[in-house]
């Protein structure tokens, strides 16, 4: 690794930020999800928070940072003569969406826009495989990588004061679920019942960076007889282990 | 019976905080805690408290608060005119409260927020391992009237403190913010640098929990980055020049670039400026 990448650097007195090729690929994920896994197994006793994005992993101390120089040290040896090898743990979750126009807010815009129908947009959204490339934005917010290139639109110019919890939005090569209701600019065109985020669940996530996911159409009824599953405690999601298509 | 304070009436913006979340950061959850950690620190640590014990974080205008059983308290941070039924009293010393007991607050001198710190801690509940309240995560999000607040109540009558240790209190009214650069800051031109090390920068109206923007314009030519993480005291630059410095409920990832990182002590010191007062940056590194 004689390359510009990986870049460690501090980042304030309790963190370090390390840096990967800026860009945003599969490939690019692979790499620094190894290392994340490779961090946190190293540090298991000492309290560190690691996260990642597309390209960038931030390992966060509970407490000051001593030596930052013997720190970087530390990563890099991690880092040093060590093979990627992909990560056997990804789950692919199946997830409901109703894509009726009473959640579809936006669908006949989108129709109208790019020339689709109804059925076409439901079958270009419902079709890939989309990858969790991290968490951030809000509380179970995943941002996705695999949005159809026939389905990528431009934010709404005067963003919504309020958009439902579960809504299923587009905005430019981006696809996702809103966890919670906030404002927001993206094009809405379902909605979604499961649980992304729950407060009272430990881990409040089950989906996280690196695993995979496919929607899949929903009635209303549907839509109603799983929202009740969840207030009842029933509900589970649908996953199985994915073997990766490549 | 159980100790508890009621919320008479709930002031400007108050909220239990501790030294906030930690562990959740991957699924998106702000860290949350104290926005001045030495203040907090010091008030629990002057009633010999556990120093990550939650306190009340007051803001600006403190509440009306009865007390149900006797107990300890203390008060830091911001100067607010604290009184015990209507006697006015002292930041960073003990004080006992008896039964029935009412903690108000008056004019503002100094700071923006002051930390109430009661002996053993307040005892709200603790969701995902923190006290700390925030919107979406725990039930209450702020102080509201006839809320209770859980304490745990003491009758001990002793109230010396500690007094080895003094509380610093000048930060409160320093403008100047120790700061690093941040991991765009080499994008910026020569002067756009200059500006951010010697300019001052008044504190904007858009000032909360989690970001404080500040009023001058700093006109910039950077790109947008891939989105990448982010952590209380990152100051971000948007495309049409403001600066926003996040604070302890941000988001744990942005697009901006983040030209600045403040130091903990800057990030203490910030969040006792109120709006229109300035600050400056004084990178150290």
């Amino acid at each position: 690794m004689n390359s510009e990448f990986p870049r460690m650097r501090a980042m304030g007195e309790r963190a370090i930020l390390i840096e990967f090729e800026p860009e945003i690929s599969e490939k690019t994920l692979e790499k620094v999800l190894f290392y994340k896994n490779k961090i946190e197994d190293h540090y298991f006793k000492v309290k560190v928070e690691v996260i990642n994005t597309y390209n960038s992993l931030l390992v966060y101390y509970v407490y000051t940072i001593e030596n930052v120089y013997d720190e970087v040290l530390t990563l890099k040896g991690l880092f040093e003569g060590t093979k990627i090898t992909k990560n056997t743990t990804v789950q692919l979750y199946n997830i409901p969406v109703c894509y009726d126009t009473e959640f579809g807010l936006d669908l006949k815009l989108i129709s109208r826009e790019k020339n689709l129908s109804l059925d076409q947009i439901i079958r270009l959204h419902t079709q890939p495989i989309y990858t969790v490339y991290f968490i951030g934005f809000l509380p179970g917010f995943l941002y996705l990588g695999g949005l159809d290139k026939k389905l990528q639109i431009s934010r709404k110019i005067h963003p919504r004061m309020e958009v439902q919890k579960g809504a299923v939005g587009i905005g430019e090569n981006q696809t996702g679920i809103y966890p919670k209701s906030s404002p927001g600019g993206w094009q809405i065109i379902g909605n979604s019942p499961v649980p992304l985020f729950d407060k009272n669940r430990l881990p409040p996530c089950e989906i996280s960076a690196g695993d995979k996911v496919k929607f899949y159409q929903i009635s209303k009824s549907e839509f109603l007889k799983i929202s009740e599953e969840i207030k009842e405690g029933k509900f589970q999601f649908k996953k199985v282990d994915y073997e990766g298509g490549n | 019976m159980k100790a508890e304070i009621e919320v008479l009436q709930p002031g400007l913006f108050s909220t239990i905080q501790d030294p906030g979340r930690r562990g959740f950061l991957k699924y998106g959850i702000p860290m949350s805690g104290v926005m001045d950690f030495y203040a907090a620190k010091f008030a629990n640590l002057i009633l010999r408290n556990n120093p990550d014990s939650a306190v009340l974080e007051i803001t600006q205008m403190g509440p009306k608060l009865r007390f149900s059983h006797p107990v300890k308290i203390s008060i830091c941070g911001a100067l607010l005119s604290p009184k015990i039924n209507n006697f006015p009293i002292q930041n960073n010393r003990v004080y006992k409260i008896e039964a029935g007991d009412e903690l108000s607050f008056g004019k503002r001198e100094v700071g923006c927020r002051a930390y109430l710190a009661i002996s053993g801690g307040f005892k709200t509940k603790k969701v995902l391992k923190s006290r700390s309240w925030f919107e979406g995560v725990t039930d209450n999000f702020k102080l509201i009237k006839s809320l209770k607040l859980p304490y745990e109540s003491t009758n001990e009558s002793k109230t010396e403190t500690n007094t080895s240790i003094k509380f610093i209190s000048e930060y409160l009214a320093t403008s100047e913010i120790e700061v690093f650069p941040g991991p765009e800051f080499d994008l910026l031109s020569e002067s756009e640098q200059e500006i951010l090390r010697s300019h001052n920068f008044s504190i904007d109206k858009n000032n909360n929990r989690m970001a404080i923007q500040l009023q001058e314009i700093v006109e910039n030519t950077l790109k947008p980055i891939i989105t990448g993480p982010v952590l209380p005291g990152t100051v971000q630059l948007t495309p049409s020049g403001k600066l926003i410095v996040l604070m302890r409920d941000c988001q744990t990832t942005g697009g901006y670039p983040r030209v600045i990182q403040l130091s903990e002590t800057g990030m203490n010191k910030i969040a006792q400026k109120i709006i229109g007062e300035c600050v400056s940056f004084a990178f150290l590194g």
